[in-house]
């Protein structure tokens, strides 16, 4: 069954809400909600995931471990160049010193803890990434966008959806 | 008195940062070509010492730190402000952060870009700042991971990698704004990549939100220990008034009431060089004065405390250090700092000066120029009055290879920061519609909040 794609751009949040809200509630064939339904917008709504359903974010593991890899690579790495010193004379002091170790350790807990969010960040929110080919430099200024993915015989109940709910503008386009 | 206005549109958001870009006023060139002119002076200090060595800088024993140390320091805590900015406050749900925060960040990045090429100026061989990368000579010695200097070299490494990263990742939304409405020349391929295909999918906005508060929470850990750090340099040392326990959050301190002085400064001149009349209001800057002033008594405290720690702790050699920098040959430079940075922000106690532009940008000035006499106060005195009797009468005035090379630091922060604003935006539009949209939405449940009241009350 081919696919096609819709975007429809919405003047506010309300209507597109609206729109999201009735096509999550009817069954449509070849549409599921949960996966063929993107909605963009110019700012961070947190409304979006009360009704889009909340969906998993994965970077704060990718964080931790960062995190934890750092700074045990840290400690590890200038224990092991102190432990040089293992046949050498320190004096009475401590080969390996922690409180001092401590502050490096601390930095490259912050620096890897960092740098793997970064990381994170990039694979979970899928960038960097292609243009869509349904694109509306509307979304990006004050406008909402709704992009879904069915197949070709639903895509009319789902214009008519659009419509009923005042889209300004429905752009589509065939897809895989 | 808003923050904002709650009815402007986001189109017009867009377009009055946009044509930031690309027309600012005439100021924006002057402030350039002074900048590189200055920066220029610089380049030529530097290039004279680098060939006659450290000598010409008038570095000797025992001042073998000056201008050069005293100056990373300040410019390491002017750093601090754009952590305050979007950090703490970003945690703190302060949303009038919002229309200058993305300055104050980059502000944070090109003053540590600063404070590092000091770290090398003052070598004079600047091939050795090698020293203080983590690996081996040829005979298998590391470098002493136990000297705060080595741990300095890795804290701003850190802190400046971090802040370039928060810097960017807060910045996508905005670069796809830019590439959604440039159309042609290098710009447009410019924004293109670095936006890396950002279309503000709920998916995107869901990552972005928690990487953002990630990083901010790894941020203001990383900016205390920065100067903390930077502050072991002196406290860790056996030195007569640097010995002090309370250095670190007293450098802390200063380092984030430089940084607020210095927003106030920029927070004038972007206003007026970009047209940003409507996003950078008054009502933000008197916030904004309101916080200085309240470091700037934090500061104060810590100051006073340093004084009677050293004052009543028997401790003769770290009392005659303070004595002589009240009364030696720095005297007039200490009595300017302290006038500076206690008494000169009093004013900002006035809510007829919190908005008063030429006012605020004359005490902005003063402000910085205490905190900057402050860290030459804590370098230079300790070097002529230290353990040693052969070092009482040897008295440092830096040569005019030192300040050329100090002044050449700001033309060297000025020329990139300014450059930034001119190539990127300096105030985050998505972050700016955010605030509209959710005051507006306040302003719109209090007015039906108000008439159901009302309502009632006719009943």
């Amino acid at each position: 069954m081919s696919k096609r794609h819709l975007l429809a751009i919405f003047s506010n949040f309300h209507e597109a809400e609206a729109a999201v809200k009735e096509l999550r509630n009817s069954s449509i064939k070849g549409f599921d909600a949960n996966q063929d339904l993107i909605v963009k917008s110019p700012i961070e709504h947190p409304e979006v995931e009360e009704f889009l359903g909340n969906k998993p974010v994965y970077v704060q593991w990718f964080t931790l471990c960062g995190a934890l890899t750092g700074g045990l690579l840290a400690f590890f790495l200038i224990s092991g160049s102190q432990a040089n010193f293992f046949d050498q004379v320190k004096g009475g002091k401590p080969v390996v010193p922690f409180p001092p170790n401590f502050v490096l350790t601390y930095e490259m807990f912050i620096l890897g803890g960092v740098y793997i969010s970064i990381l994170g960040f990039l694979i979970c929110a899928g960038l960097p990434a292609r243009r869509s080919p349904l694109y509306s430099s509307k979304v990006s200024e004050d406008q909402i966008g709704i992009l879904v993915k069915t197949d070709e015989e639903s895509a009319g109940v789902l214009k008519g959806i659009f419509t009923k709910h005042e889209a300004l503008e429905i752009q589509e386009e065939a897809g895989k | 008195m808003k923050d904002i206005r709650e009815d402007i549109a986001w189109a017009k958001i867009n377009t009055d940062v946009l044509k930031s870009l690309e027309s600012p006023r005439k100021l924006f060139w002057v402030i350039i070509i002074s900048a590189l002119t200055v920066f220029g002076i610089g380049v030529a200090c530097e290039l004279y010492q680098y060939n006659m060595g450290l000598g010409v800088a008038n570095l000797d024993n025992p001042h073998v730190w000056g201008l050069y140390i005293a100056t990373f320091i300040f410019w390491i805590g002017m750093s601090h402000s754009g952590t305050l900015l979007s950090a703490i406050l970003h945690l703190m749900h302060a949303d009038w952060r919002k229309p200058i925060y993305r300055f104050a960040e980059a502000m944070t990045t090109f003053s540590l870009m600063t404070a590092g090429l000091f770290v090398m100026v003052h070598l004079g061989r600047l091939w050795q700042f090698y020293y203080a990368v983590p690996y081996p000579n040829e005979r298998w010695i590391w470098p002493n991971f136990q000297s705060p200097l080595l741990w300095d070299a890795m804290a701003i490494f850190t802190y400046l990698s971090s802040s370039i990263l928060f810097l960017y990742v807060g910045m996508i939304p905005d670069l796809a704004i830019c590439r959604d409405n440039i159309h042609t020349g290098w710009r447009k391929k410019l924004y293109t990549l670095l936006s890396l295909g950002w279309e503000g999918t709920d998916r995107q906005w869901r990552n972005f939100r928690v990487t953002y508060l990630t990083i901010a929470c790894f941020l203001i850990p990383l900016a205390v220990s920065v100067h903390s750090i930077v502050a072991s340099d002196f406290a860790m040392s056996q030195q007569p008034g640097w010995h002090v326990t309370s250095f670190p959050p007293y450098f802390v301190a200063g380092a984030l009431y430089s940084g607020c002085a210095a927003i106030i400064t920029l927070f004038i001149i972007l206003r007026y060089v970009f047209k940003f009349e409507e996003y950078m209001t008054l009502a933000i800057l008197k916030k904004v004065v309101r916080l200085t002033f309240a470091i700037a008594m934090v500061w104060t405290y810590l100051n006073l405390i340093e004084y009677a720690t050293v004052w009543y702790s028997h401790d003769e050699v770290s009392k005659a250090v303070l004595i002589q920098k009240a009364t030696g040959t720095y005297a007039p430079f200490w009595w300017m700092m302290n006038f500076c940075g206690s008494i000169v922000p009093l004013i900002m106690a006035f809510k007829r000066f919190q908005t008063n532009i030429p006012v605020m940008m004359v005490v902005s000035l003063l402000l910085n120029m205490g905190m900057w006499l402050e860290r030459w106060m804590i370098v230079s005195p300790t070097f002529s009055h230290g353990y040693y009797p052969w070092t009482w009468d040897h008295d440092q005035w830096p040569s005019w290879v030192q300040w050329g090379v100090v002044f050449g630091s700001f033309g060297w922060f000025t020329f990139l920061f300014m450059v930034f604003c001119k190539i990127f935006p300096s105030v985050s539009m998505y972050e700016v519609k955010e605030m509209v949209y959710h005051r507006s939405l306040a302003s719109k449940k209090l007015e039906v909040a108000g008439m159901q009241e009302s309502g009632k009350g006719a009943h």
